[in-house]
């Protein structure tokens, strides 16, 4: 059990990496945009726009955000 | 060649650079302390692991999934996985998180195997042998899934390799002829634009992928095709300039 925890660690922090509210952002705008495209809000040319500028918002506000939170030099880990 | 091919081909050689300058680093350091015989079969060792999960992991996915399945799967992961880059290259350009220091680095390295015992397995020095392949797999597994990512949905994993296997070249024979760590290589600079890369053609793939949810499966259309690229990649680029000049305030606000 051990192990499996381990490796499913190592795989999280992978592809996640330090922070996993980028990554519940981008999850939330797809599966929000999918929903959309299902239901057929709008066309679908414009639906990839909203979704593109809403994935550029979340993650720009995330990462400025947390930068004003923590105006300090953190270490190098890698 | 097309915008995604020529996008995958700049992306995947200047990670695989990025990445090679670090694994590289760590081998110099056993190879110069503990003896070069031993660092360079944890490097062979280390590159053997990665290209047998290169062909495993990019055959199973072309083989397995349809293609809108596969860019939004593999699309979000280089979306997500690519957004980590362009978060470290933004905070490191605001002067919020320490510049990687290939010197430095090696330094470290060469103290701790200073100081490591002499353990002798299979006529190795296993101390050498086991950091060259653990910083040559872990180094690597990033640019093999660069490659992966890119290469399934750029219907391109041979070019891909081909770009990855340069820029290895190339960082073996600077490496060769120099002798030293590869310092004066521009890794945060790099990291900045392939990590807008690596978000460009995500959010590209993984909102073309989206149409896997309607009836059709077929890949949504962004307005004016491949072009589409192009202002992504324009956009990424200015908000992220944007969030470096915004946070630098905060940074000078802060002192």
């Amino acid at each position: 059990m051990r192990y499996v925890k381990a490796f499913g660690r190592f795989w999280f922090d992978f592809v996640v990496g330090e922070d996993w509210r980028i990554a519940a952002g981008v999850a939330a705008v797809l599966g929000l945009g999918a929903l959309a495209l299902r239901a057929e809000i709008v066309s679908d040319s414009l639906l990839a726009v909203l979704i593109a500028a809403a994935i550029v918002a979340v993650v720009m506000v995330s990462v400025v955000g947390a930068g004003y939170r923590s105006p300090n030099r953190t270490e190098e880990h890698e | 060649m097309t915008s995604s091919q020529a996008g995958l081909l700049t992306a995947v050689f200047l990670a695989s650079a990025v990445e090679f300058v670090e694994a590289f680093t760590i081998v110099l350091a056993m190879g110069v302390t503990r003896g070069w015989r031993s660092a360079l079969w944890g490097t062979a060792a280390g590159t053997g692991v990665l290209i047998v999960v290169t062909a495993v992991a990019g055959y199973a996915l072309v083989e397995w999934l349809p293609e809108s399945a596969l860019q939004l799967a593999v699309g979000t992961l280089l979306l997500i996985f690519g957004l980590q880059w362009l978060r470290k290259a933004i905070l490191r350009a605001a002067g919020l998180k320490s510049i990687h220091d290939e010197e430095e680095a090696f330094r470290e390295e060469r103290e701790n195997a200073l100081r490591a015992s002499q353990d002798q397995r299979l006529g190795l020095d296993w101390f050498a042998f086991v950091v060259s392949f653990k910083a040559v797999v872990l180094e690597g597994l990033e640019v093999v899934f660069i490659v992966i990512t890119f290469g399934v949905n750029a219907d391109s994993v041979p070019l891909a390799s081909a770009g990855a296997g340069a820029a290895g070249v190339l960082v073996l024979v600077s490496g060769a002829i120099l002798h030293r760590p590869l310092a004066r290589v521009p890794e945060n600079a790099l990291k900045f634009v392939v990590g807008l890369l690596l978000a460009t053609f995500g959010t590209f793939w993984s909102v073309e992928g989206l149409g896997f949810v309607t009836e059709s499966q077929a890949s949504l259309d962004w307005p004016g095709g491949d072009a589409a690229i192009l202002a992504l990649l324009a956009v990424w680029g200015a908000v992220s300039y944007l969030a470096v000049l915004a946070l630098r305030r905060t940074v000078r606000e802060a002192v």
